[in-house]
């Protein structure tokens, strides 16, 4: 491999302490994956629910290594134009009826394969970057089982191989991330090549941490009240749970309305905030009012 | 790291992975050797953070990840700090001094002196002493508590082939932990300043329960230490060998099991729906669509450049499930029920009916709710299953069956029979089962029962299976995912 391992992190410590500055608090598992990611040189699979910070770990941690973000977001027909590289055809064909009469064909067949009609797309672009980068591969289960295909080389090997052009090895091996809502299974071959990290819904303490870190100005027993509140609607039996940012948007909420304390009217009222179910409101509505 | 501390850890880890295969992980080579190049970055001693080094390179899988952690527990039990026991002095002395720290706190330890240690209370003591523990949260008391409650109270002999769930038993029948929440709410209801709320209570309640729930790992973690020091890694790991949630059998499965089940099901839905989904529109392609390309060929002046196909669009099926829910089978059926409702969609009409000795057509409550779990919980109660006298009755289930229904199966219906086909040695009235088949598209028989019951006492699937177009084993999801993506 030609691109040298550079060691961004000291100890699984300091990631932590690092993303806790960056207002994102990691668990033990996020932080040493992260902190495994970086020394083997290898990519993260971050599985989990939706709204739990799956996205925003590659964001935090590009913050935290001062690296630029290039993200590729997956959906069902990516293709490798789209994915990895494409030749610019029309420049190619304005090349060619530039120099009609002056080239003999073999030069201009070199030419225009070459770097400056190359047009990178995010998998190239992340490989071939000079600064440092964080590479965000969104959401990879939405793309067919073939089209997994297509992330192999640059996973294992970090190079992208181009017909037309030969290999073109990674400047730098990037930190990577890919994120799957888990809609269906992945790949064996996939998830061979890359650390595996679930991230669930939090503890209780640490929801409490997250709401106390992102909602400025929220008092510590309204927090708490949130997280515990939010822990018990977890525990029901829900079409979808509320996720975390779901959590911090029913916080804001109650901000701005002033609640100092949720009774139950006003937990009733502010519901549908954390439920997006009609099903699901009537029934944590039903079971936290039930007297015991 | 010098070269026979490498050479130790390569054995350890390369007896941690023939544990977890055992196990039913799949573990390969090169997740092994990623594993390796892990825990060269991962100092052993930091217990977690080489759990989750470990469980980031070897386990691809969240549903994998309890009976990883089980083994982990065993295999590195014996070479980790919590391996020392409450034996041990220093140990003791930690416990001393967090009792008399205690004392003094809650002004109680007047009449003791110093000399009270963990080892001298009485039961009473220790029960009063778990509450206030379990009341402020205070880990580490809870943890030291779960020591001396085991030591004390589960009467761990050495050698002694006993399963660990007796000893746990043990434990916690001395503590009485049920009594132990309501004594805590009455206690947190004191203590509040004004009025409490419901909804203050119920959040108080859980934080107790969640608390009972950490301490009961506790000590069954404690339990798990001094059994592997007893009978060694490897007799340990097979007895504690916990099946995967996919291959649990319904039959079987304890209430532990049945949570864990039903949390496995829902995403196993949404990846079956997803599968068959993109199964149903990635279809072949279909003889040439003459008219289609035609019409396109006019952009290109003329010349079908272009050539159209007609997609095939296979017809969804008609559905029709057939369910005892008698006791034996109960979890079976419901299982079926869940799974088929939520992946309706995929067909194009779904019915259900259920019965034990008389037979009650189900389908209403499912379009009644979207709670599938309510609909459920309906069928259970609501449902008029009940003929004679509440055992199974296969054949005047199907002969009603046919009575009353038996002009709505046709030729796109699906019909699906659930269960064991232990008839009580009733008439079986297979003829009905001939009937439906000669009219419907398929007829399957699901059958919860292993292989080797098949057709023994009163069990005659053989008769029934005779006239249907298969019969399947479905012990568990596994085997039931796999039916269900063949038949839609």
């Amino acid at each position: 491999m030609a691109a040298e391992l550079v060691q961004r992190f000291e100890s699984v410590q300091q990631v932590r302490e690092g993303l806790r500055e960056l207002d994102y608090l990691a668990d033990d598992g996020i932080a040493g994956v992260a902190y495994l990611a970086d020394r083997l040189g290898k990519p993260v699979l971050v599985e989990g629910p939706a709204g739990t910070g799956k996205t925003q770990l590659a964001k935090s941690i590009a913050e935290l290594t001062g690296a630029r973000l290039v993200r590729l977001q997956c959906y069902e027909g990516l293709d490798e134009s789209k994915a990895l590289f494409e030749w610019n055809y029309k420049k190619q064909l304005l090349r060619i009826q530039a120099d009609r009469n002056s080239d003999s064909w073999n030069e201009i067949h070199d030419d225009i394969f070459s770097d400056e009609f190359l047009l990178t797309r995010p998998l190239l672009e992340a490989i071939t970057a000079d600064d440092p980068v964080v590479l965000l591969i969104d959401e990879v289960d939405r793309v067919e089982v073939e089209t997994e295909a297509l992330l192999l080389e640059i996973l294992s090997d970090y190079q992208v191989s181009i017909p037309e052009l030969g290999t073109i090895e990674a400047k730098q091996i990037p930190l990577v991330f890919l994120t799957s809502n888990n809609t269906r299974e992945l790949s064996e071959a996939l998830k061979r090549r890359c650390l595996y990290l679930h991230v669930d819904y939090p503890s209780m303490e640490r929801e409490r941490e997250i709401v106390l870190a992102k909602v400025p100005g929220i008092t510590e027993a309204l927090a708490d009240q949130i997280s515990r509140i939010v822990r018990s609607i977890r525990s029901l039996d829900l079409k979808k749970s509320p996720s975390v940012s779901e959590t911090l948007d029913w916080a804001r909420t109650l901000l701005l309305l002033n609640i100092q304390t949720i009774d139950e009217a006003t937990a009733k009222e502010t519901l549908h905030i954390l439920l997006k179910y009609q099903t699901d409101i009537a029934k944590a509505a039903k079971e936290l009012s039930v007297d015991e | 790291m010098t070269v026979t501390d490498q050479r130790s850890m390569l054995d350890l880890l390369n007896g941690f992975v023939g544990q977890l295969r055992d196990a039913g992980l799949p573990v390969s080579l090169t997740e092994n050797l990623d594993a390796m190049e892990a825990v060269r970055h991962i100092p052993i001693e930091d217990r977690e953070a080489f759990k989750y080094a470990l469980g980031a390179t070897m386990i691809k899988n969240q549903a994998h990840w309890r009976s990883f952690e089980t083994v982990f527990e065993v295999y590195f039990s014996l070479r980790g700090p919590e391996y020392a026991l409450a034996e041990s002095s220093d140990g003791d002395s930690a416990l001393d001094e967090l009792w008399r720290e205690m004392q003094e706190a809650s002004g109680e330890g007047d009449g003791r002196g110093g000399a009270g240690s963990l080892d001298a209370l009485t039961p009473e003591e220790i029960a009063h002493l778990l509450m206030q523990a379990l009341m402020q949260g205070d880990q580490a008391l809870m943890k030291a508590l779960a020591r001396q409650a085991v030591q004390r109270f589960a009467g761990m002999e050495p050698g002694r082939p006993v399963g660990g769930t007796y000893y746990l038993y043990r434990t916690l029948r001395n503590l009485d932990l049920d009594g132990m929440l309501a004594k805590m709410m009455e206690a947190a209801a004191q203590q509040s300043t004004g009025p409490n709320t419901s909804l203050e209570q119920r959040l108080e309640r859980e934080e107790f329960e969640h608390r009972i729930t950490e301490f009961k790992a506790e000590v069954e973690a404690e339990i798990r230490r001094r059994l592997v020091a007893d009978r060694g890694v490897e007799a340990m790991a097979k007895t504690l060998r916990k099946p995967l949630p996919e291959d649990v059998e319904f039959m079987h499965a304890s209430r532990d099991e049945m949570v864990s089940l039903r949390k496995a099901l829902q995403p196993l839905t949404r990846k079956l729906a997803a599968r068959l989904a993109r199964k149903r529109k990635h279809g072949r392609r279909g003889p040439l669509d003459f008219r289609n390309t035609v019409r396109h060929s006019l952009s290109y002046g003329g010349v079908p450049a272009e050539p159209k196909f007609k997609y095939p669009r296979p017809a969804k099926p008609e559905l029709m499930v057939v369910a005892d829910i008698s006791g034996s089978v109960a979890a079976f059926a419901r299982f079926t029920l869940m799974l088929v409702y939520a992946i309706s969609n995929q067909f194009s009409k779904v019915r259900s009916f259920v019965f034990i000795d008389g037979i009650d057509e189900v389908t209403d409550y499912f379009k009644a709710t979207e709670d599938i779990t309510e609909a459920i919980h309906r069928v259970n109660t609501e449902a008029d299953v009940v003929w004679v006298d509440g055992h199974s009755d296969y054949g005047h289930a199907f002969e009603v069956f046919w009575e009353r229904y038996g002009k709505d199966v046709g030729p796109k219906t699906t019909v699906l029979l659930l269960g064991d086909a232990r008839n009580n040695y009733h008439a079986s009235q297979s003829w009905v089962i001939k009937e439906i088949r000669s009219k419907a598209r398929h007829v399957y028989w699901l059958n919860p029962e292993p292989r080797s019951y098949w057709n023994t006492g009163d069990s005659i699937v053989g008769e029934y299976g005779a006239h249907t177009d298969g019969v399947y084993e479905c012990r568990n999801l596994r085997q039931l995912e796999g039916f269900v993506e063949k038949l839609a």
